[in-house]
């Protein structure tokens, strides 16, 4: 079985790997390349918990094979803080309480994250609908919401 | 110091108890640096995967592994012969967490492990998986608790009843439990009205968004180490130590960040085999669960049929109360019925009760702890029944559960006398609250429920070390599963009086510190809480001790006050006060390090009680519900960080509506688990809900310095009932089945109209 | 197991073609990603046909739209002129998955995956789509229900792969709806469906439609009957009824994890009613 190579952009690094053709993006980036912030709740796309933009576009890495990844550029929770200063959803999820067990948080603020880029003034209704796909077994999404809706007031009038 | 008299601070005005500081753990959490289960390797660290029995219920006549061992890559393979040597010496709990690990000579569910292999990487492994060659001899299977106590029942194991049950029983069913006082018979006989129903729930799983993963070491001189996501690293520590002979001191294990628990990681699954394997290969093995492994494999609670029957007097006081409960706990004894027949009753003042609960063993996997364990079905059953009386009588249903409350001095249905309760106070706040008067729609329908949970302490050792530069190391021994560090620091610096942010506070390993009890029972806040309090108490005895010295007087002359150590009184001398960070400064020069220690085994742990508010709207057409609106009233006793509490109620109650609405195992005809994923094993997600607003009640718990009741589980306890009784009056139709998905709903309201 | 990403058609259905072993294209992956996971399937050619650029565009053609067959349904979903001209189907596109699910599945990978709960397949069939496959033999044009022959069975043959497909034109007063029933709000996979598109003469009687089930059936179903009853009405409640007992006599469903056999019967009449009030409203006429 031979290896792919991949050359690609993650969170603004040119990066290069070697991959398996089934191995996901998922697994490349938590056991090839170390970054374990995207999570593995269920390896099949229904829990979000591996959430990542590709070219932008909000997916899950657990979904997106590690080879189609070339030229791409991804984004991932930990190129959301800035150096040490956190992104406003961040602090947001901190100071709502947003999380409790905090395994579903790095989904959460991905695609919280590609919510507010494309819509800067959200609905509580169009924040649950987009994070739908996003669980969260202990909060009970409550403060999350009220999270992601507190940042996006705060980024507009910013 | 006053730690005879716990409630001496309860009146005390707190500085940091009460506020809202972010966690300690947050940064990490937020910037995806946080360290889970799955999170951590080794050099040379092997993938494990385990082979999973395909069959509800089979022999094993042979396992042949040796392809698999042939195929290169491959470093070992274990089954259930390699814990053949230390079976003999395990109590039958500890034997049936092994055989529940790993089968022996039966798999007695769909998922049930028969092998585990460790190889180079997840490819071979999973080639491995393919190799082993197991012989089955398929038996018949039974899955549902009624089926399983009929006498020709297929018979699970031939001798895991005990003398509580009866002749003549299947074998199935394994203890009967029994709790109440009074004669019901008078009682009912004193009834204006007599209501009694049969109710049913489905396995509802714990959920957690993390599946169990671990990170096993051991060397060849016996010494290991675990990495593990766990409610309970001593827990893990022991059981695994017995599981493969070892001495405890032999293995170490450290808890990561858990990802969720619920009580589903209050025991081991994989991490013994992870073990196993590494002691065989000889290099570090990493196992993580996939999520159709964690619903296969892992604890969901039981499902469950319940009998009940109460009697009320048209000005709606209980006469009397019996219940049935007949619970499955998946192929092994220890269903959470004692629980649910304890707590079924346990809201109410009832002269006259009695409850009788049946644990049963089907092909199903073992039950796990899940929240309040047992209490959420009876709980449904009972409230369900009481509202169906309320209606009866036209009486209300809130002054109803008023009248009939247990209060302080009530002696419970399962035998407790009651010290200072907050279940009035959690009605009396629902019914001032706008939820409860608000005007209703066509097709909606308001429910009511309330719930108990008794809380645990349990053993719990705490270490507190004051560094030279005045800041605090706290060290505790459960796992932090919800936000419990940032309520410790404040504990710690409330005592100490010292900034929040001078405490930092670590889940020490196993080798670190000593016993502790899992992280359930709601205990963390209660006993790591009150035995933080206490080893800052004991530091502070300490530092004033060592200001005594630097002043040159009596230690009994100092005492301590808003953080400093200053003079008893005019005859102790007259001395500047000394702070915790100056006397810490010199401690080098004044005897030492400085630290205070706490070992106990905490009880006052103060019941918990909550009343439930919900509305949904029913479509009578398509049988779908939809949540409206949800109030969680519930006695905190005291909530040390107000934001994590009502976390906890919100996540309670959102489980709770995934459980009464969608959730359940689905089994076809084969006894093989049809939904193991989040797909069609639905758990709300976030359009689904309303915001869950939430009201805390505050009757402090005596038993706790500062008066804290365990919050995690009572918030599950009234959701099932609250709903129920909330769609039973939207679709105009008692719902007697959980999950009250779309097409029972129809079901239930083409029957009523008699179609 | 090989992985392909070729940048030109015709090369993707060389190497499709060529393959001996087991070949599957991959699209969004959404369904085959998971397939993947599951050992469900064990590919010997992964086909990317992303890479290919004129897969991912989405053109007017003849008064209706030509969407590629690797446009995303979030890419879909923000393409004013299809949302005008069909909201029922781009409804229906967008109901699969979630915003992630939503940022990779395709409706072509939807019709081919095959699955009689499809949501996209019975909004396709009601608005009389077309497919367009691309194989070694050529390019075919067939209609949206000629693709699901049985669950997880597709009309493709080998070396065959969906380019586009072809959203037609359609009369002034026209439009058409897409509902299904879910126990959840999102997330879920249909227990029962119903696609509806219809048209209106001026005096605002239905003058045209289509009727389409999912989930009641081996495959996607379009219900001739049901749409005859809607022809020539305004769709009042009697018209309704025999709209809804139509689809109920067409259906032959399953007992299954997500529904029964008679709830499925009995709610496609209920989504069917309901759409058709929705498309009827779309078109203008009154609700
Ligand atoms: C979490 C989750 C939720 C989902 N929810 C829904 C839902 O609500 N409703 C629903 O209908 N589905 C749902 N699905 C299934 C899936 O997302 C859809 O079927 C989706 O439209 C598939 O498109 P895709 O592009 O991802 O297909 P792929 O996975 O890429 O392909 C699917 C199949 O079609 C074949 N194929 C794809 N494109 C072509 C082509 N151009 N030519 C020939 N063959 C092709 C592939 O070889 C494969 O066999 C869900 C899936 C997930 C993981
Ligand atoms: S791990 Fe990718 S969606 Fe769950
Ligand atoms: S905080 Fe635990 S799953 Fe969301």
């Amino acid at each position: 079985m031979s290896q792919i190579h991949v050359s690609t952009k993650i969170n603004g690094d040119a990066t290069e790997y070697l991959c398996e053709p089934e191995e996901t993006l998922l697994d490349v980036l938590r056991d090839r390349l170390g970054m374990t912030g995207s999570k593995e709740g269920c390896g099949t796309g229904d829990c979000g918990a591996c959430s990542v933009t590709l070219d932008g576009r909000l997916v899950c890495a657990c979904l997106v094979l590690g080879a189609e990844a070339q030229d791409r550029e991804v984004g991932t929770v930990e190129g959301i803080a800035e150096g040490d200063s956190l992104h406003p959803l961040q602090k947001k999820f901190l100071e709502h309480a947003a999380l409790q067990c905090g395994v579903c948080t790095p989904g959460f603020l991905v695609a919280a994250k590609s919510l507010l880029e494309r819509n800067s003034d959200p609905s509580e209704e169009e924040v649950r609908y987009w994070l739908a796909g996003n669980l969260c077994r202990c909060t009970g999404y409550d403060k999350i919401v009220r999270a992601v809706l507190d940042t996006a007031k705060e980024m507009r009038s910013a | 110091m006053p730690l005879d008299h716990p409630q001496d601070l309860t009146i005390k005005d707190f500085k940091i108890v009460g506020q809202r500081p972010l966690r300690p753990d947050g940064i990490d959490k937020v910037t995806g640096r946080a360290r889970f289960g799955a999170d951590m390797n080794a050099p040379g660290m092997l993938v494990g995967r385990v082979l999973r029995s395909p069959h509800a219920h089979a022999r094993i006549k042979s396992i042949d592994s040796a392809k698999a061992e042939a195929l290169p890559g491959v470093k070992a393979v274990v089954t259930g012969a390699d814990f053949g040597a230390v079976k003999d010496g395990l109590d039958d709990g500890m034997l049936d967490v092994l055989v529940n690990c790993m089968a022996q000579d039966k798999a007695l569910y769909d998922g049930h492990a028969v092998a585990a292999v460790a190889a180079i990487s997840q490819t071979v492994a999973r080639q491995a998986l393919k190799l082993i060659e197991v012989d089955y001899e398929v038996l018949p299977h039974v899955l549902d608790v009624d089926a399983a106590m009929q006498p020709d029942a297929p018979v699970l194991h031939e001798e895991a009843a005990d003398e509580s049950v009866p002749a003549g029983f299947s074998k199935n069913v394994v203890r009967r439990y029994e709790f109440g006082h009074g004669d019901v018979a008078k009682g009912f006989a004193e009834a204006d009205r007599i209501v009694e129903r049969r109710f049913k729930t489905e396995a509802a799983h714990q959920g957690y968004i993390e599946p169990h993963a671990c990170l096993a070491a051991m060397g060849p001189d016996g010494q290991a180490e675990l990495w593990v996501c766990t409610q309970g690293h001593y827990m893990v520590r022991n059981t695994c130590a017995a599981l493969l002979g070892m001495d405890a001191s032999q293995l170490r294990v450290t808890a990561s960040e858990i990802g969720g628990g619920f009580g589903g990681k209050t025991t081991v699954f994989i991490e013994p085999l992870a073990l196993a394997l590494s002691r065989k290969a000889g290099r570090p093995v990493k196992m993580t669960m996939s999520r159709e492994e964690v619903f296969r494999a892992t604890g969901p609670t039981s499902s469950s049929s319940i009998d009940v029957k109460i009697g009320m007097t048209r000005e709606g006081r209980i006469t009397a109360a019996s219940g049935e409960l007949r619970y499955q706990g998946g192929a092994f004894p220890g269903s959470p019925v004692e629980f649910g027949a304890m707590s079924a009753f346990a809201a109410y003042d009832v002269e006259n009760v009695k409850t009788v609960g049946w644990d049963v063993v089907a092909n199903r996997p073992k039950q796990a702890a899940y929240r309040a364990p047992g209490a959420p079905m009876a709980a449904y059953a009972v409230e369900s029944v009481i509202d169906e009386l309320c209606k009866q009588f036209d009486l209300d249903p809130l002054s109803v559960r008023l009248k009939n409350a247990a209060v302080e001095g009530t002696t419970s249905s399962f035998g407790v006398t009651y010290g200072k309760i907050g279940l009035s106070a959690t009605l009396e706040a629902a019914r001032a609250h706008p939820h409860y008067s608000a005007a209703l729609g066509p097709n909606q329908g308001r429910g009511l429920a309330c719930g108990f949970w008794f809380n645990f302490g349990g053993e719990t050792c705490v270490s507190l070390n004051v560094n030279a530069d005045g800041t605090v190391g706290l060290s505790v021994g459960t796992p932090d599963i919800g936000g419990s560090r940032a309520s410790m620091c404040q504990m710690a610096a409330e005592e100490l009086g010292i900034a929040y942010d001078k405490v930092r506070t670590v889940v020490a390993d196993t080798a670190s510190l000593g016993y502790n009890d899992v992280t359930d029972g709601s205990r963390v806040t209660f006993a790591s809480g009150l035995a933080t309090i206490q080893a800052a108490r004991d530091a502070i005895r300490k530092l004033c001790g060592r200001a005594a010295r630097m002043w040159g007087i009596d230690e009994d002359a100092v005492i301590w006050e808003e953080g400093y150590a200053k003079p008893a009184g005019g005859n102790a001398g007259s001395f500047e006060p000394l702070s915790l960070a100056e006397i810490a400064a010199v401690s080098a020069r004044t005897g030492g390090p400085i630290a205070g220690h706490t070992e106990v085994n905490a009880d006052g742990a103060g019941q918990s009680f909550a009343t439930h508010l919900v509305d949904s709207e029913v479509d009578p057409e398509t049988g779908k519900v939809k949540i409206l609106r949800y109030t969680v009233f519930q006695d905190a006793g005291k909530a040390i960080h107000p934001s994590y509490v009502e976390g906890q109620f919100q996540g309670g109650a959102v489980q709770g509506i995934g459980w009464a609405l969608n959730e359940e195992y689905i089994y076809g005809e084969d006894g093989r688990l049809q939904n193991p994923g989040f797909l069609d094993y639905r758990v709300p997600v976030a359009s689904d809900l309303p915001m869950i607003d939430t009201v805390i009640v505050e009757v402090p718990n005596p038993g706790h310095p500062y008066g804290v009741r365990g919050v995690g589980e009572t918030s599950i306890v009234p959701p099932l009932a609250a709903i129920a009784n909330s769609v039973s009056a939207a679709a105009a139709v008692r719902m007697t089945h959980l999950p009250m998905s779309p097409p029972r709903i129809r079901k239930a309201i083409e029957e009523a109209a008699g179609r | 197991m090989r992985y392909e990403a070729p940048r030109k058609l015709k090369r993707a259905v060389a190497l499709l073609s060529a393959e001996s072993g087991v070949a599957r294209v991959l699209a969004g992956g959404t369904d085959l990603l998971v397939q993947l996971r599951s050992e469900r399937i064990e590919p010997d050619l992964i086909l990317d046909i992303k890479r290919i650029e004129s897969m991912h565009a989405i053109a007017a053609e003849r008064g209706g739209y030509r969407i590629g067959a690797a446009v995303s349904c979030a890419a879909l979903g923000e393409h004013a002129g299809v949302k005008q001209l069909w909201p029922g189907v781009v409804e229906a596109a967008t109901l699969i998955g979630s915003t992630q699910v939503q940022g990779r599945a395709t409706m072509a990978g939807n019709l081919c995956n095959a699955s009689p709960a499809a949501d996209a397949a019975p909004a396709l069939i009601a608005a009389g789509a077309t497919v367009a496959i691309a194989g070694p033999g050529g390019r075919r044009e067939v209609p949206a229900e000629a693709i699901c022959l049985a669950p997880g069975r597709n009309a493709l043959e080998k070396g065959e792969i969906v380019e586009s497909l072809y959203l037609p034109a359609r009369p002034e007063r026209s439009g058409d709806a897409y509902l299904r029933l879910i126990p959840r709000s999102e997330m879920d996979i249909a227990v029962v469906s119903a696609g509806v598109s219809l048209s209106l003469d001026a005096a605002g009687r239905c003058s045209a439609a289509r009727v389409a089930l999912g989930a009641v059936a081996p495959r996607p179903l379009r219900v001739e009957a049901a749409a005859a009853a809607l022809i020539g009405s305004d769709l009042d409640e009697a018209v309704l009824a025999v709209l809804a007992a139509a689809c109920a006599a067409a259906c032959d469903p399953i007992d299954d994890k997500r529904g029964t056999v008679e709830y499925r019967t009995e709610v496609a009449g209920v989504l069917a009613k309901r759409a058709a009030v929705i498309a009827q409203t779309r078109a203008g006429g009154a609700a």
